[in-house]
C-alpha cells in the first residue's frame, strides 16, 4: 500500500491549522527557530556568488534525472552490487517496510538504531517493526525527542523545531530517569550522548536514510551535523539504507553542487560538520553487511504528470518551510504529513494521487517566497495552481465554489453581462451595508468577515464614471 | 501617447477611484487615455483557485479586447502578474500555438502602472503633493513575479511633503492570497494580524500600494480595528496634486 505517514486519515489542513494557531508556545517556538534559521540562510547563501548558477545547476541535473531515472537506478543497483551492497526495490510503503523487518530477522535482530528516517517515516517503519517485535530507537538527536515524546515531527530538517529548551529538558528527565538534569544545551546533549551511546555501542544493526544515491560509484550520502548519524552507519554490522528512487544522481562530481546548495540551503552551515559517503562494503571497516532499498511509493506516478514532477527534484533542506508565510503562522502539524510546508504541500496529496490531502494544495497564498529560496528552482507555486486545476476537473471542489466560479466566469464573459453582476451585488449588499462597509458576510464569504470588513460596491463605477465623462459636455470632477 | 486601460474587475467594482486617479496622472503628464468597454477581467481568480479552463476563456476575451493597443496599464500588480506569469502557461496547455503566439505579442505592451511611469516614460516626479507621513506595502507579485520594488518607491520619494516610513517585515506576504483568504480564513488572517502590526509600528497615516487587493486586505483589518490609518493606491497619491486640498487620509 502506498502511504504517507498517517496523511491519509489527517483532517484538512484548515481545521489543522485553528488548532496550532491556538497554542500560543508552539507558535512562539516555531516563529523563534524560523527566524533563526532563515536569517543564516539568508546570510550563508549571499556568500556565494554563483548561487543562481548553482541552482540552475542542480535543476538541470534534476531534470535530467528524473527523466532518465531507470537508467541511472540500473546503473546504481549494478555499481552498489558490485561495491558489494545488497540492492532492493520496494514498490510502495508495505513492501520496503516488510524487506527490512526480514533483513533484521534473518539475523535474529530485536533492536535497530535509526538516523535520517523521514522517508521511513513515509512507510510508518517503526510501526511495522513494533509490529514485528523489533524496538526501533531513534538516534538523531530531534528524531529522538519526537520518539520519546510519542509527538510527530513538524520540520523537514529540524523534526522537533516545535519544542524548545525548556519541553526538551522535562521530556528528558522523565523518560530518562534524570530528575536533576539541567536545561542548558550542554546538559541536554550530554544527557542524549549517554542515552545513545550505549545503544550504538550494544545494537549490532543500524538503518538509515540517504540523501543522494550515486548512479556513477554506487555510492550513498548522509549529511549530517551531529555525529550520530557517523555512528550509526559505521559501528553496527548491519547497516539497511531506505533510498527514495529520486534521490539518485548521476556522478560523483554532481555532488559538488548539491553539497554546496543543501547545507546553506537547509541549517545555513557552508558544509555539513558531517558528510558520510559510503560505497558498498569494505572488508576491515564498517558493516559487514549492506542493503540499500529503493523506494517508489507513488514517485513513478508524480513523474508521470509533466506539470508537477519538479516536485521530485527536492533535496529536502526545509528553506521553504522556513520562507513559508503559512508554515510560519501554524507549524508543521497543520499539514498532517511528515512533509510539511510548501513542498509537503505539493508532495503529500501527489503520493496519494491526489485521492487523501486534498487541502494541501489550498494551504497557501501563493506569495512565491518558496520558489524564491529553493535550491533546486522547483516552482511551487505553479505547481500548487496545477494540483488546483486537477482536484477541479476531478470534480472534487465544494459544489458552492463551483457553482460561484461558473457564474463569475459567465459574468466577466461579456461586459454587458458584468456590468449587470455590478448593478446585482449593489442590490444584494443593502442588508449588510453600513457606513459603506460590509462588516458581515453570509454563507461560504463569512471567513473573510473573521478580521476584516469589506469595503461596499460603490455606487458609481469606474465604467460607468468613464461613459459619464466621455458624454458630458464639460467633464466631471476627477478630471483635470 | 496613447494609453489604454485595463482597470481591472475589481478596481472596477469596488475602487473606481483609483481608476480616475490613474487617468488624471497619465493625462496631467500628457498622454491620452482609452477605456475599452468591452474588457472584464484577467481571470487570476479563476486560474489560482483550479478553474484554468474558464481563466482560459477570460484570457481569450482579454486578448480580442486588447489586440491592437499599443500600451496597456494595469494598476494591479497581481493582474499583471496573473498575464505574464500564467497567461503563457494557459497557452501552452491549450496546446495552441497561434494563442501562445498572440500571449507572446501581448506581453511587451503590458505594464503595471508604476513600471509604466518609471520605466516606459521615464518619469518619477509626476507633480504630486501630499502631505502626509505614507508607508509602502509592496505585495508579493510586485517583488516576486515583476520584481517591480523600486518604482513605487521612486514615485512616491518625488512626492512633494511626503513623508516616507519603511515598512517592517516588507517581503511578507500580507495573507490575502484571494480565495486563500476565506478557504484559510483562521491563518489569513493571523498573518493579517502580523502585518497590521508592522503596519501600525511606523506610524504613517497612510499605508499604499501598487495592488488594491492588499490594500482592500489591510484596509478592511484596520477598519476593523477601529484604526485610523488608511490604505490608498499609489495611484490615488500620485494624483494630489493641489497643495491647497489636501486630500482624504
Amino acid at each position: 500500500m502506498i502511504r504517507v505517514g498517517a496523511a491519509a486519515e489527517a483532517p484538512p489542513f484548515d481545521q489543522l491549522a485553528r488548532v496550532a494557531l491556538s497554542n500560543e508556545q508552539t507558535r512562539r517556538n516555531v516563529r523563534h527557530a524560523t527566524d533563526v534559521i532563515r536569517a543564516k540562510r539568508d546570510a550563508a547563501v549571499a556568500e556565494l556568488p554563483d548561487w543562481e548558477r548553482l541552482r540552475d545547476a542542480a535543476h538541470a541535473i534534476k531534470e535530467h534525472v528524473v527523466s532518465h531515472l531507470d537508467e541511472y537506478l540500473e546503473q546504481f543497483e549494478e555499481r552498489c552490487a558490485a561495491a558489494g551492497g545488497v540492492v532492493h526495490w520496494a514498490r510502495d510503503a508495505d513492501d520496503a517496510n516488510q524487506i527490512i523487518v526480514d533483513i533484521i530477522r534473518s539475523h535474529d535482530g530485536r533492536e535497530v538504531i535509526k538516523v535520517k528516517t523521514m522517508t521511513s517515516d513515509e512507510t510508518r517503519l517503526n510501526v511495522a517493526l513494533e509490529a514485528a517485535g523489533i524496538a526501533p530507537y531513534e538516534t538523531d538527536l530531534a528524531d529522538l525527542i519526537i520518539q520519546l515524546g510519542d509527538d510527530r515531527p513538524s520540520h523537514i530538517v529540524v523534526p522537533a523545531l516545535h519544542r524548545n529548551r525548556m519541553e526538551v529538558r522535562a521530556l528528558f528527565a522523565e523518560k530518562m530517569q534524570l530528575p536533576g538534569l539541567g536545561s542548558e544545551p550542554g546538559d541536554l546533549t550530554a544527557a542524549a550522548r549517554d542515552f545513545l551511546r550505549e545503544k550504538f555501542l550494544r545494537v549490532p544493526i543500524g538503518f538509515s536514510g540517504a540523501n543522494f544515491a550515486v548512479a556513477e560509484t554506487g555510492s550513498v550520502c548522509v549529511v549530517e551535523s551531529e555525529g550520530n548519524g557517523r555512528m550509526c552507519l559505521t559501528l553496527p554490522r548491519v547497516l539497511i539504507t531506505l533510498v527514495g528512487i529520486e534521490k539518485v544522481i548521476p556522478t560523483f562530481a554532481d555532488l559538488e553542487v548539491f553539497l554546496q546548495l543543501l547545507p546553506r540551503s537547509a541549517t545555513g552551515e557552508r558544509m555539513n560538520p558531517y558528510n558520510s559517503i559510503w560505497t558498498g562494503v569494505s572488508a576491515l571497516d564498517g558493516p559487514g553487511e549492506f542493503h540499500v532499498v529503493l523506494l517508489d511509493n507513488g514517485r513513478t506516478r508524480v513523474i508521470a504528470d509533466a506539470d508537477a514532477r519538479d516536485t521530485l527534484d527536492c533535496i529536502r533542506c526545509g528553506a521553504c518551510l522556513n520562507a513559508c508565510p503559512v508554515y510560519r503562522q501554524t507549524g508543521g502539524h497543520a499539514y498532517g504529513s511528515i512533509y510539511s510546508g510548501p513542498i509537503g504541500a505539493i508532495l503529500t496529496p501527489q503520493l496519494q494521487a491526489m485521492e487523501h490531502s486534498r487541502s494541501l494544495p489550498y494551504a497557501s497564498s501563493l506569495c512565491g517566497a518558496c520558489y524564491e529560496v529553493c535550491p533546486v528552482k522547483i516552482d511551487i507555486p505553479a505547481i500548487l495552481v496545477h494540483l488546483r486545476n486537477r482536484l477541479v476537473e476531478s470534480g472534487n471542489a465544494p459544489v458552492g465554489e463551483r457553482v460561484a466560479m461558473k457564474a463569475a466566469a459567465f459574468a466577466f464573459g461579456s461586459a454587458t453581462r458584468f456590468e449587470a453582476g455590478q448593478k446585482l451585488a449593489r442590490i444584494a449588499q443593502r442588508p449588510f451595508e453600513e457606513d459603506g462597509w460590509l462588516p458581515r458576510l453570509p454563507g461560504p464569504l463569512a471567513g473573510w468577515s473573521l478580521s476584516r470588513d469589506l469595503p461596499a460596491v460603490p455606487a458609481e463605477s469606474f465604467r460607468d464614471w468613464w461613459a459619464r465623462r466621455e458624454t458630458a459636455p464639460t467633464k466631471p470632477e476627477g478630471s483635470p | 501617447m496613447l494609453i489604454s486601460l485595463f482597470i481591472t474587475c475589481y478596481n472596477d467594482t469596488l475602487f473606481p477611484e483609483t481608476g480616475k486617479a490613474v487617468v488624471r496622472v497619465l493625462e496631467r503628464l500628457g498622454h491620452r487615455v482609452e477605456f475599452r468597454r468591452e474588457q472584464t477581467c484577467c481571470g487570476q481568480m479563476h486560474a489560482n483557485t483550479g478553474y484554468g479552463r474558464d481563466a482560459l476563456a477570460l484570457m481569450r476575451h482579454f486578448l480580442a479586447v486588447f489586440r491592437d493597443a499599443d500600451l496597456i496599464c494595469v494598476p494591479s500588480a497581481s493582474c499583471v502578474a496573473m498575464i505574464r506569469d500564467q497567461y503563457p502557461r494557459l497557452a501552452a496547455h491549450a496546446g495552441d500555438a497561434r494563442l501562445a503566439d498572440e500571449v507572446n505579442e501581448l506581453l511587451p505592451r503590458i505594464y503595471e502602472l508604476s513600471e509604466l511611469l518609471v520605466d516606459r516614460l521615464g518619469v518619477t516626479d509626476v507633480g504630486a503633493t501630499f502631505p502626509h507621513a505614507v508607508t509602502l506595502h509592496t505585495s508579493c507579485h510586485a517583488i516576486r513575479s515583476l520584481r517591480a520594488i523600486e518604482q513605487p518607491l521612486r514615485l512616491l520619494q518625488a512626492v512633494r511633503d511626503l513623508t516616507l516610513s519603511d515598512l517592517p517585515g516588507r517581503t511578507e506576504c500580507c495573507g490575502f492570497g484571494g480565495t486563500f483568504s476565506i478557504k484559510n480564513a483562521a491563518v489569513s488572517t493571523a498573518m493579517l494580524d502580523d502585518k497590521l502590526g508592522c503596519v501600525l509600528a511606523t506610524g504613517a497615516r497612510v499605508c499604499t500600494a501598487t495592488d488594491n487587493s492588499c490594500l482592500m486586505h489591510i484596509g478592511g483589518g484596520l477598519r476593523r480595528k477601529a484604526s485610523d490609518v488608511t490604505c490608498l493606491h499609489l495611484a490615488e497619491i500620485l494624483a494630489h496634486d493641489r497643495p491647497d486640498r489636501p486630500g482624504t487620509p
